[in-house]
């Protein structure tokens, strides 16, 4: 029972940092270093000591590697912040290395720059509307950082806003603008009446805005409906009777746990309705 | 006395503005030189050898967009959300055009941001007849004729004896 477990635990911290090139697809768990490419060639097979590495002439041959969210920079190697799956992704063009980031699922939101989410008004204070977006503390959204912004044309308090961050970070109040760097209102902005705001898990959501994503190719196809979805875990959805939209949400909230069989007899279903 | 002992100005005095205006620009450079060892030397400084930052190579970022290729949040089916789909339309179009021809595309933005130079010359032509109608005297105004298309082309005044037609 401790025996084990102990074991266990030895056999984690005394064991060498893994390539992260060999654990891609693979659950990695928080306090693990991961090596990258370049450095497998430094540690031979037989050395069990970590000892150091020194910046040598193949330095300048590195490639820029871009750690993502879930791991953080240790040194020269990666350290594992978060549990999940190991991802790459190639580099399309120009910069080498490629990115490396850890696919969890969470429901806490923390805002992060440059992120679209939906927001709901809470106050009007001075200048500045605070919009709650599910993080530590409401963000700031100006009065004037809408497309065609007039004192006439303003949103109210309890309204919902589709807009990104332009500042986040730990140490300050998030600030979020519906324009984006053009003056453009680029889709952002209150969203409409009606509809149906509902919460879900931070992976789902990333997991919907897939490029290749079968279910909202299938949700299309079923009525004419409109969706919103913030990065936040929050969607909004909207269809011609409140049946419909209900359909919707169970949709979208039930399908982060069904296989795709499941899923496709649900739509077969709900098309012959 | 007086005559014989010259009063010196003490160095602050002579680096004043007003006494370097007729100095030249050697004596201005070694003026300055001066000021900066005096500068340097009053100045504290850390006695530690040059530490070298690493050059780090991963750089964080907390973001996912730049992980995935995500889509644009904000969708409409089936017309329900006309303005959405014509936005959502041209954003895919746009991409497509991105994709395809990149080299290409950036050609083609400097063009149409731009206003070309034939409509440029035209406008121009166009802009003098219209301006210069503004400034010309009543005699003058019989020089500036309306074409076809509305536009005002001046006409250059002959100045030639016109026979009268009788």
């Amino acid at each position: 029972m401790a025996e084990p477990a102990s074991v266990a635990a030895e056999s984690l911290a005394g064991s060498r940092a893994r390539a992260a090139r060999t654990v891609l697809g693979q659950v990695v768990l928080p306090g693990e270093e991961l090596l990258l490419p370049e450095q497998e060639d430094a540690e031979g097979p037989g050395g069990a000591v970590e000892r150091p590495l020194s910046l040598n002439a193949r330095a300048c041959s590195r490639v820029r590697v871009v750690c993502g969210p879930g791991l953080r920079r240790c040194g020269d190697r990666l350290l594992v912040t978060k549990c999940g799956r190991l991802r790459h992704k190639e580099p399309g063009s120009g910069s080498g290395g490629g990115v490396y980031w850890v696919d969890s699922q969470q429901k806490r939101y923390v805002p992060v720059k440059g992120d679209h989410v939906i927001g709901i008004v809470t106050a009007k204070s001075g200048d500045i509307f605070k919009v709650d977006v599910g993080g530590s503390e409401p963000a700031s959204l100006s009065y004037l950082s809408f497309e065609g912004a007039t004192k006439r044309n303003r949103p109210n308090v309890g309204d919902l806003i589709y807009g990104q961050f332009v500042v986040a970070n730990k140490d300050m109040e998030p600030e979020m603008v519906c324009i984006d760097s053009c003056g453009r209102a680029n889709g952002m902005g209150v969203i409409g009446q009606d509809g149906l705001l509902f919460k879900v898990t931070l992976g789902l959501i990333r997991k919907l805005l897939a490029p290749d994503c079968e279910i909202i190719q299938e949700v299309g196809k079923l009525y004419p409906l409109e969706i919103v979805f913030g990065m936040n875990g929050r969607i909004w959805v909207k269809a011609k009777t409140i049946q419909q939209t209900l359909i919707l949400a169970n949709i979208l909230e039930a399908c982060e746990h069904m296989t795709s069989d499941q899923r496709k007899q649900i739509f077969s279903r709900l098309a012959e309705s | 006395m007086a005559a014989e002992r010259k009063t010196r100005l003490s160095k602050n005095l002579l680096r004043m503005k007003f006494m370097q205006r007729g100095l030249d620009s050697e004596t201005k450079k070694q003026l300055e030189e001066e000021e900066k060892k005096i500068i340097s030397e009053e100045h504290w400084y850390l006695d530690l050898p040059e530490l070298k930052e690493k050059e780090s190579f991963i750089i964080e970022e907390q973001s996912f967009l730049l992980c995935e290729d995500l889509l644009y949040g904000r969708m409409s089916f089936r017309g329900f959300n006309p303005e959405v789909e014509h936005w959502c339309i041209f954003q895919k179009l746009m991409l497509q055009m991105n994709a395809k021809h990149k080299a290409e595309e950036v050609e083609d933005e400097t063009v149409e941001l731009d206003v070309s130079d034939e409509e440029m010359a035209r406008r121009y032509e166009t802009l003098v007849g219209t301006i210069g109608k503004k400034f010309a005297r009543k005699r003058d105004h019989a020089n500036y004729e309306e074409d076809e298309n509305g536009d005002i082309t001046p006409i250059k005044a002959k100045k030639m004896f016109l026979k009268p037609q009788d």
